[in-house]
């Protein structure tokens, strides 16, 4: 695949979680870490960032429109593709090289699958993937990476419950390879519908790591440092009636976590519907909010870095 | 009526220079024309199939008269064709003969399984690293990084 084999990320592209090492995971968490403590710095103010957002998204667009500019960036770009010329048949090929006269760095949504990838083989500047449909969401991953290392103070040896549409998710494939490169133990909760593609599970397989499978959630939850629970989309299941007989088993409440961990924190990549009740949130295990707030700090580092501007960065 | 000579096999002439295409599982023969590409060539060719063979059964043969190809270029029918064997022939002589190779990058001749892969979309050329495991080949898609079966595979 791309990995690249440079620690630095100067001038490159971030389409996928395979792009990039352990050693660039722990380069953007460190220089993330920095942004936590010193969010406005005024590090990037000669760039242009263009968000091309070619389906809305606004949450994402939001967190690295808010990181470039407390960096000091300028920001360009279109919140949703029927306002923009791809709606006159323009080629993605053309938008791209088009924003690219325009910018220093593009940041792209788009709904079809391998899109980021193609707009960074023809772009003249760097491309930061912020989802291609259903396959990559790599600055997802990052922020998830540095919600688990911030709460459990390490990456390594973590004992993780992804719970939900395992099959369909995509911020869970990305993050289940992602922390392959980590002693974790993988607790896999799912309908059988839904479980962990196999082609996912091979990656626990060639790293050697421990995995486990279930149905239902309560038995596993006193045993794990980090709950990821997912949302389960009706319209996966063929039959209605087997959503329904599913769904209530799928949903956290505040009286599970009675028996867990004292170091347990429960992380959800948002939108939440009601697969976490709002009696959790009140829980001090519920760490999905500030999660989302990490998005904004990571983005900040990798903004940073791919413009190379790390140096001036103050802690 | 003059005794007829029993024929058992089909003669087909030996040609001069060229690249002789042989062991071809006769199912595949076509796909092999498509790949190549020999549908658009003013060279002669000649096309058999459904010939006895000892390895196979039954087997195709192409001959292609004063064309030579690039390994890159002849490994693609592999995906089809793995008992294929490639035999260079310069003045009526075999100059190489080998069996062809699986590549490791598979470019523009396979459609990606994704139907929302960006190579379904525009018009954009497919490109595929092959992965070889116990349980069978498959192509992961350079883009969208989904995989695509041997099985699944269709030809552009």
């Amino acid at each position: 695949m791309n990995k690249s084999h440079t620690k630095n990320m100067k001038n490159k592209s971030l389409i996928s979680i395979h792009d990039i090492t352990r050693e660039q995971y722990d380069e953007v968490l460190d220089l993330a870490e920095k942004f936590e403590k010193n969010p406005k710095q005024d590090v990037l103010n000669k760039w242009v960032v263009a968000t091309l957002f070619f389906e809305p998204s606004t949450r994402t667009r939001l967190s690295f429109e808010s990181a470039a500019n407390q960096l000091g960036a300028r920001v360009i770009g279109f919140a949703d593709a029927s306002t923009s010329s791809v709606k006159k048949g323009e080629t993605l090929k053309d938008t791209i090289l088009t924003v690219s006269n325009y910018s220093d760095i593009i940041v792209m949504r788009h709904p079809k699958e391998g899109s980021a990838r193609y707009a960074s083989e023809v772009s003249p500047v760097p491309v930061i993937n912020a989802g291609d449909g259903a396959n990559q969401h790599p600055t997802q991953c990052l922020l998830d990476l540095y919600s688990i290392r911030k709460t459990q103070k390490k990456l390594d040896g973590i004992n993780i419950a992804f719970v939900g549409d395992l099959k369909y998710g995509r911020t869970v494939h990305s993050l289940v390879q992602a922390l392959t490169n980590y002693k974790t133990t993988f607790h896999l909760i799912s309908p059988e519908e839904l479980k962990l593609p196999s082609s996912v599970k091979q990656y626990i397989k060639d790293a050697n790591l421990e995995y486990h499978q279930y149905t239902e959630m309560d038995e596993v939850i006193p045993k794990v440092d980090i709950l990821y629970m997912t949302r389960i989309q009706q319209e996966r299941f063929a039959d209605p009636l087997e959503y329904e007989r599913v769904k209530g088993a799928y949903i956290l409440r505040d009286s599970m976590l009675a028996e867990a961990k004292k170091n347990l924190r429960v992380l959800h990549p948002l939108p939440r519907v009601n697969e976490i009740t709002e009696d959790v949130d009140d829980n001090p295990k519920a760490y999905y909010f500030q999660q989302a707030q990490n998005g904004v700090y990571v983005r900040q580092a990798l903004l940073t870095l791919i413009l190379g501007e790390e140096k001036k960065v103050k802690s | 009526m003059a005794k007829q000579e029993k024929r058992t096999e089909l003669k087909v002439t030996a040609i001069e220079n060229g690249t002789v295409i042989d062991h071809i599982p006769p199912q595949s023969v076509f796909q092999v024309i498509n790949i190549l590409g020999l549908n658009r060539v003013k060279n002669q060719i000649m096309v058999g199939t459904n010939l006895d063979s000892q390895k196979l059964g039954k087997k195709g043969i192409i001959k292609v008269s004063k064309k030579y190809f690039e390994s890159e270029e002849i490994n693609k029918i592999a995906l089809v064709a793995p008992s294929a064997t490639l035999i260079v022939i310069k003045d009526f002589t075999v100059v190489y003969k080998a069996k062809v190779e699986i590549p490791q990058h598979i470019t523009k001749i396979v459609k990606c399984i994704n139907p929302n892969c960006i190579t379904n979309h525009e018009d954009i050329p497919t490109n595929f690293t092959v992965i070889e495991r116990e349980d069978g080949l498959r192509l992961h898609c350079n883009y969208c990084e989904k995989y695509t079966k041997k099985e699944n595979i269709h030809f552009v």
